[in-house]
């Protein structure tokens, strides 16, 4: 596969409907998959088909760019594409984005992970340089002058001797006439003549969304659509015993009821089943719903009770477990004695609880599906629904909305299917809308996990040997619900890539068994491994009497790239030797951190005191500073937070500093608030009322976001500001109490 | 028969009189700007004004809006944007923004009756309206960046 293609002819784009456009195909898809071809392509359309991003330039100079990645809020949608737009020298106003429906020829479309700029740079890159070039050849070709005589300037081909200038659109019939040039023939722009990387654009919806003109998948219509809303098991894996609609179809609006089946097989991103009340309007199908009378057969995970399965975790990571990691001899350190340090901790299940609760709209027609829907990842749309009707997947259409939040939870799209399996059972295009109680109750929810730490240190406080395990039921656990083990994706976040310094080191994963939807939430495992990781380093700190900073710095070591020899290291899908485990880089950021918090100058008064951590995630160094104040009557207020990050280069540092401010008030909500508990296999929490996330009085007051300046490869933005924040903020309110955290949400601990 | 205006039109509504404002918005008039969050009045994305003040449409039953004047995001600039949107603009407050039209609904209504709002003034205000992406300290300072137009 040579790489980009010119397709000028075949109409791709549907914005760019001139005779004369000039259209390019991307390739965004890794080397290996495109060698090997797709299932079920047929060889000639492969040949057109397979490179799989769109850029083109329509004959009055408007350039089109397929935005292949969702929207969420960490403005991927627009940064992605802006890349492309630098390379090729656009005017960023004269640029529309077309919105991808789900395709797998688009690459990967699952936004998270944190790695749409990562994984798309280059692809970007390299389209933005071709059409570049090949408007550039156009140009030379026109005035019959060599092209390294003529360069791009801002949406012209200007001839640099004489002046002359002329614009995209004159020259895109020109172009689409011409040969690709090679992958390696490509000249990029110098980093100093860059418009967009680094300096970076608002969203390109920040109009529409400031005037309410912005299409969610809560504003999604669909011509003669009717209204549902799903009573679903409240255990999972329940099924309906028996149902009495007859008060429910009383309710003026409301039409019928349909039942969902179960789920069979591991519960994937199935639908759950129950029972929908299909309605005119979504308040008619709410109030039928109120009006149902369901009897379930719970099934087995009627035994799940979170305080009881809490007990259990804690139980397993006091005994020896799988080990992950290993470095020197932890045992033999251990049983020459010294003053041994122990110290368990345990983060809860937390529930997603995006803004805009889970929604879809479906319509199933002779065998096709079209959808509408705020969704992280339309393949997976594609795949599920397909499932769940009986279709292919390519005969699932998955256009992408905005999304109203998403972290993660937008990935797993068992509401996709819920409306297409609603719309197959009754004809019409159908709207299925969770209430914020569905949302909460029916989550993929962030794994509850426990840890136990243990070091044994020498008489400067200094370990001389470190055990840590972790016990969680892992997310492996959607596809195969016997997994007991993380997964060493998992485990590689913030565990077994601990990088401390130390010459006896273990690291050991316990058993769980899940008994609820376990799925990904912001940062993931590293919530909880960064928590038990900086706490038990801030605790060994104040044992040894030293300053906590210090201590790290101390822990960290020298510089150095991490040994991971004989350790699985998935290191989020990046290359080690192109995204190493940096301590020079881990060491800077934290040392910024102090310097921009006033660290160990600042005086501070009772009830008040600052916090440190720092922890690699996403292949993104963030280290933070919490200033924290704790009231007599134990309420917190968390006046400044400095944050520092190393992510590479950055193509948007405006959006960058949104992401980290916003990571510090998710942060917040975690420690403050988060917690999800069972009663009986059923969720407790139903809104905002039982599931407080930070509202304003307890965000952080003032966060300040420090951007390293770096030419390392792109890194994650959007998850790995979380991971820190939340035992930097444990760590101040030590400093200022005394009082130690062990347990999240730390309103369990008595501050005062 | 429940006779309002929203956004300067003249609309009536013959239909469930329990149903709240919100879906009568987004269901029936189609408009869409103005959100579910929650149904209960504890997050604030579905904040309109009610003759010139800020409620919560979730929990307001089309039986009280009889002749009352309702706007919501879309009408809330008369020409052009409101100073609250053009702060908004300019201080980048949205990520996913699914949260900010309750937010400048609930920010214009405080800024009618504070025209200088304290920190202190602009939590008590703003405390009912969660945003999940964590925009606060810019929805704070956009606040006092649209106070300093408006004085």
């Amino acid at each position: 596969m040579s790489g980009i293609q010119n397709v000028s002819r075949r109409g791709f784009l549907k914005g760019v409907a001139s005779a004369g456009a000039f259209v390019l195909c991307v390739p965004m898809l890794p080397e290996s998959l495109l060698a090997a071809g797709l299932p079920g392509d047929d060889k000639v359309d492969h040949a057109v088909f397979n490179p799989s991003m769109y850029v083109g330039i329509d004959t009055d100079g408007t350039v089109y760019i397929i935005a292949h990645r969702s929207e969420m809020g960490t403005t991927s949608r627009t940064s992605v594409p802006m890349i492309l737009a630098d390379e090729l020298d656009a005017d960023w106003k004269r640029v529309k984005l077309e919105q991808a429906i789900g395709d797998e020829r688009y690459g990967s479309q699952n936004t998270d992970g944190s790695h749409s700029i990562r994984e798309f740079y280059e692809p970007m890159r390299q389209a933005g340089a071709t059409a570049r070039m090949m408007l550039t050849q156009a140009a030379a070709d026109k005035w019959k002058v060599p092209a390294s005589e003529c360069a791009a300037d801002l949406h012209n081909i200007v001839h640099t001797p004489t002046k002359r200038k002329l614009g995209y659109g004159e020259l895109a019939a020109a172009a689409a006439k011409l040969p690709v040039p090679k992958v390696a023939d490509l000249k990029y722009k110098p980093k100093t003549a860059w418009r967009y990387i680094g300096k970076g654009s608002p969203s390109y919806d920040l109009a529409d969304v400031v005037t309410g003109k912005a299409v969610y998948g809560m504003d999604a219509q669909m011509d003669g659509m009717v209204y549902a809303t799903i009573q679903r098991p409240p255990v999972l894996g329940g099924k309906v015993k028996s149902v009495d609609n007859k008060a429910a179809l009383k309710v003026p609006g409301v039409g019928q009821t349909v039942a969902i089946e179960p789920f069979g097989g591991p519960w994937g991103f199935q639908p759950l089943g129950g029972v929908a009340v299909i309605a005119t309007n979504t308040w008619a199908a709410f109030q039928g719903r109120k009006n149902l009378q369901i009897e379930w057969d719970n099934g087995p995970n009627a035994s799940y009770n979170s305080d009881t399965y809490k007990k259990q975790l804690q139980e397993t990571v006091r005994s020896s477990a799988k080990v992950v990691r290993n470095v020197g001899d932890v045992d033999s350190a251990f049983a020459k004695g010294g003053k041994v340090i122990e110290a368990e901790y345990y983060v809860p299940h937390l529930a997603h609880a995006a803004m805009e609760p889970l929604v879809a709209v479906a319509d199933y027609r002779d065998g096709v599906v079209t959808a509408w829907a705020p969704t992280q990842n339309p393949q997976a749309v594609q795949e599920t629904v397909a499932k769940a009707v009986g279709i292919s997947k390519e005969n699932v259409i998955c256009h992408v909305t905005l999304l109203g939040g998403g972290f993660g939870r937008k990935s797993k799209p068992d509401y996709v299917a819920e409306a297409a399996i609603l719309s197959k059972k009754v004809g019409r295009p159908v709207k299925v809308v969770w209430t914020r109680e569905d949302d909460i109750q029916f989550d993929f929810y962030h794994s509850v996990a426990a840890m136990y730490m243990k070091a044994v240190v020498d008489s400067k406080g200094k370990p001389t040997a470190w055990l840590q395990r972790s016990a969680f039921p892992p997310i492996g656990s959607m596809g195969d619900p016997k997994s007991t083990y993380g997964g060493d994706f998992e485990m590689g976040m913030g565990f077994t890539d601990v990088p401390f310094n130390v010459p006896n080191l273990r690291v050991e994963n316990g058993q769980a068994t899940a008994q609820i939807r376990i799925g990904w939430l912001r940062s993931v495992a590293n919530i909880y491994h960064a928590f038990a990781v900086q706490t038990f380093a801030d605790e060994l700190a104040h044992a040894a009497g030293r300053d906590p900073l210090e201590y790290m710095l101390e822990l960290i070591g020298p510089p150095r790239v991490v040994d991971m020899t004989n350790v699985k290291n998935p290191n989020y899908g990046g290359n080690y030797d192109l995204y190493p485990n940096d301590t020079a880089r881990l060491r800077k950021v934290l040392e910024i951190a102090a310097e921009k918090s006033g660290w160990g100058k600042k005086k501070f008064g009772k009830g008040s005191g600052m916090g440190i951590a720092v922890h690699r995630s996403f292949l993104t160094y963030v280290a933070n500073v919490v200033e924290v104040e704790v009231s007599d009557d134990g309420k917190i207020r968390i006046p400044r937070v400095q944050t520092v990050v190393d992510a590479g280069l950055i193509t948007n540092p405006e959006a960058a500093r949104s992401q980290f401010e916003g990571a510090a008030v998710f942060g917040t909500s975690i420690a403050l608030s988060g917690e999800i508990t069972t009663t009986n296999g059923a969720v407790n929490q139903t809104n905002f009322d039982s599931y407080p996330v930070a509202r304003m009085r307890e965000a952080p007051l003032q966060t300040n976001v420090h951007l390293v300046e770096s030419d390392a490869p792109p890194a994650g933005i959007g998850e790995p500001g979380v991971p820190p924040f939340i035992p930097a903020l444990c760590n101040a309110i030590f400093a200022a109490t005394g009082k130690r955290v062990r347990e999240l949400p730390l309103s369990k601990t008595k501050l005062v | 028969m429940v006779k309002l205006k929203v956004n300067g039109m003249e609309h009536s509504f013959d239909g469930d009189p329990s149903m709240p404002l919100l879906w009568y918005l987004r269901d029936e008039l189609r408009l869409t700007g103005t959100k579910f969050g929650c149904g209960m009045s504890l997050c604030g994305a579905c904040t309109v004004h009610k003759d010139g003040k800020a409620v919560r449409a979730c929990m307001t039953p089309m039986s009280s809006v009889e002749g009352v004047e309702i706007t919501t995001i879309e009408g809330l600039g008369v020409n052009g944007m409101h100073p609250v949107q053009k702060a908004w603009m300019q201080i980048n407050v949205p990520q996913c923004g699914y949260c900010q039209p309750g937010q400048m609904m609930q920010a214009s209504s405080l800024l009618k009756t504070t025209k200088n709002p304290t920190d202190a003034d602009i939590d008590a205000a703003m405390s009912g309206n969660i945003c999940r992406c964590g925009t606060y300290q810019r929805v704070r300072a956009a606040i006092k960046t649209a106070a300093k137009e408006l004085a």
